[in-house]
């Protein structure tokens, strides 16, 4: 089976102008010329073009599902490694439903150093990045692994209405959690092999055929 | 909100204290004004005012050119000079000056440093140029280098008695071929300009300094900022450092 | 610079390696060399090798040091003691202080350090073996980490030397002939408007000389930059 990769833009590259579409992320505009700001995958979407940067850090977005480390716990809340250049926090208010006494509570009983948690991005401003749990997916993950993967792969992985990451999940009979921040949490039977296709997928995104391949090694 | 409003000023071609975009400010250069110094020069540019030093001091050659004496050139920032100036080891722009003004003299041949040796491959004759800044504001590169220059002309050797240095007896001029001009240009928006305040630096895009000898070599050249400049802009910067360094050799 | 040798660079129009007066060296380079760092790449022009490598965007601390609108990029040149025949005392000298400093202008209007507020991006160059131009190897290698990490950028950034060696203009000196020419002027630009960020020069040359290798090494550094657009693009080929 052959394999091809998809066609890769250059940072710098002249895309197209803005005459025939209009530029969208990972892209910039110069005179009327539409520019690749990375080296990644253009993609066309209707009017827009955009470019998907094949490696880079998180950068959080409002309403972005994350899967995030506690590193730390304040009075009023807890600091929380995002995978991301700047560190994020989670509130009490955000994360705790019930009235908290702080004169009697040490809010550590929520949630500790090394908790992994699944929480939302309420919002981004500057270099503060609040985290909230109040949507109903979120919730301390317990046991399991996690493994990283470029954060630009997630939709990648995830794969369309969910095919990609649901075949994995049925084939190794685990649960997985995908963060939009490039952190991934598997918990279940075949483990190793979970993280194998994960791994795999972060590599190869580019290649055309990669479902195939994934799928033949799922039935191994 | 002050860098606004002298960047307004600049963009229209003007100069805040009036001054056409290419020209000096009031210059003075005195010389020989450091008794324990072999050397020395006093440069003021408006307000900036620096001092650099000669001292002379006896050392061994570098290995590959055995017969030639060594200049070593060094730039200290004092905090005394601006809010701006930390205590403690130079910092990068203070190497950097120090380096540009060192690759003025020494690409220019400037100091005749065959003349300087004492006994090859043994002895030679150290050369010490010392800039210290006094008040920073603006173009330290272009005072710096007019005081090494100047403090260089007019340094003097110190008698050598049985392989000793005598401090207080000054016996020969210390021996110099070529004069090296150095002249900076900035460049603010689509102008051009000379010899930057401390402010006006603050908000310039680019600078490219240049060292020009006597017979109109350009022995060295510098880009410093934040801003490309394109090959147009560089030609017209050379041009005018060309036109310019008659001015301050004068002052040597 | 400027150091006398009875030996001449330029025999019938061939340099010391044999090379004609407007090749450049063999040129190797390489990304993904590093796997710790974010992104990196090595590069090789003849004998001079240079290793770069990106951390970033990542925290910045102290946080006075932080931009609040911008990531700061800081960039480090270092030569190993090994990479030269004389052993170089390892730490920072002046010389690579002012590398440093004039690298990382080089490569900063490349950037988009907007998207970054109140990080860092670092940029560190490992010169392992030196034979003459490592600050522009050094700079090519960085442009292609910085790709490589998924910085965003204006353009790639590509660098190159040119002189004049006895009476002919030159691109890419090697150690000795950077040692003996009449000028050396390293170069850096962004290819896509040929814009300039770095631009130094040791030597003695006339203006209009300065002015014509200036516009050769712009030229040249074409093929510098198809080379590093290869390297990008081979690294997601199967």
């Amino acid at each position: 089976m052959m394999t091809e990769a998809r066609e890769v833009v250059l940072p710098g590259e002249v895309l197209g102008t803005t005459k025939e579409i209009r530029a969208s992320y990972g892209t910039f505009v110069e005179d009327d010329k539409i520019i690749s700001k990375f080296l990644g995958i253009p993609k066309k979407r209707g009017d827009y073009l955009s470019v998907v940067p094949l490696s880079g850090v998180y950068v959080p977005k409002r309403g972005d599902k994350v899967i995030g480390f506690v590193t730390g716990v304040e009075k009023v809340g807890w600091v929380v490694d995002i995978n991301s250049p700047w560190l994020a926090f989670l509130s009490l208010s955000e994360a705790v439903d019930e009235f908290v006494d702080l004169k009697r509570t040490d809010i550590s009983r929520y949630y500790d150093v090394d908790d992994i948690i699944y929480v939302q991005v309420s919002d981004m401003r500057g270099g503060n990045v609040q985290l909230s749990m109040k949507n109903p997916m979120a919730r301390k993950l317990k046991g399991g692994v996690t493994v990283k993967i470029t954060p630009s792969k997630v939709p990648r992985l995830i794969g369309k209405s969910g095919s990609m990451i649901n075949t994995i999940k049925e084939k190794t009979k685990t649960m997985i959690r995908v963060g939009q921040n490039g952190v991934v949490w598997i918990s279940g039977e075949k483990i190793e092999k979970a993280i194998k296709a994960i791994k795999m997928i972060d590599e190869k995104s580019h290649v055309i055929g990669l479902t195939e391949e994934i799928s033949k090694l799922l039935s191994e | 909100m002050r860098p606004n409003y002298i960047l307004k000023v600049l963009e229209s071609g003007e100069r805040v204290d009036g001054r056409k975009m290419d020209e000096f400010r009031k210059i003075k250069v005195e010389t020989g004004i450091i008794k324990r110094a072999e050397g020395s020069a006093r440069v003021r540019m408006g307000k900036t005012d620096v001092i650099v030093g000669v001292k002379m001091d006896l050392g061994t050659p570098y290995p590959d050119v055995p017969d030639l004496g060594v200049l070593r050139t060094g730039a200290e920032f004092v905090p005394i000079a601006s809010p701006d100036f930390e205590s403690g080891p130079p910092g990068e722009d203070a190497t950097e000056l120090a380096r540009v003004v060192d690759r003025g003299i020494r690409e220019s041949d400037c100091i005749d440093l065959e003349e300087l040796c004492i006994k090859e491959g043994e002895k030679v004759w150290m050369v010490y140029v010392d800039v210290h800044t006094i008040n920073h504001d603006g173009n330290l590169i272009d005072a710096s280098a007019l005081a090494a220059v100047a403090a260089l002309k007019t340094a003097k050797i110190p008698k050598l008695e049985d392989e000793k240095i005598v401090r207080n007896e000054l016996v020969k001029k210390l021996p110099i071929k070529h004069i090296p001009v150095t002249v900076t240009v900035g460049r603010v928006a689509d102008n051009l300009i000379i010899d930057p305040t401390k402010e006006e630096e603050e908000v310039l895009d680019s600078k490219l300094t240049a060292a020009v000898m006597e017979d109109g070599k350009i022995c060295a050249m510098q880009k410093s900022g934040n801003y490309p400049l394109s090959t147009e802009d560089v030609e017209k910067m050379i041009d005018l450092v060309i036109k310019k360094e008659k001015e301050l050799r004068k002052h040597l | 610079m400027g150091m006398k040798t009875e030996e001449k660079l330029i025999v019938k129009g061939k340099r010391l390696d044999g090379r004609k007066p407007e090749d450049i060296r063999e040129m190797e380079m390489k990304v993904g060399v590093i796997p710790n760092a974010n992104g990196s790449a090595r590069v090789r022009f003849g004998d001079t090798i240079v290793v770069a490598g990106v951390y970033g965007a990542r925290p910045l601390f102290p946080k006075h040091l932080q931009e609040s609108d911008r990531a700061i990029i800081k960039c480090r040149y270092n030569m190993a003691p090994f990479s030269v025949e004389d052993r170089a005392r390892p730490g920072p000298s002046r010389r690579s202080i002012e590398i440093s400093k004039v690298a990382r202008l080089a490569l900063e209007p490349a950037l988009f350090l907007e998207e970054y507020p109140e990080t860092v991006v670092d940029v560190y160059m490992e010169v392992l073996q030196a034979d003459g131009s490592t600050r522009v190897t050094g700079i090519n290698a960085a442009s292609l980490a910085l790709a490589d990490a998924g910085v965003p950028m204006k353009d790639l950034v590509v660098a190159l030397s040119g002189g004049k060696i006895d009476d002919t203009i030159i691109i890419d000196l090697c150690g000795k002939e950077d040692n003996y020419s009449l000028a050396d002027i390293p170069i850096a630009f962004l290819p896509r408007k040929n814009e300039i960020t770095l631009l130094q020069m040791d030597g003695q040359l006339m203006p209009e000389e300065v002015k014509g290798i200036i516009k050769n090494a712009l030229k040249s550094g074409q093929k510098v930059y198809k080379k590093q657009k290869e390297t990008l693009r081979r690294k997601y080929k199967e």
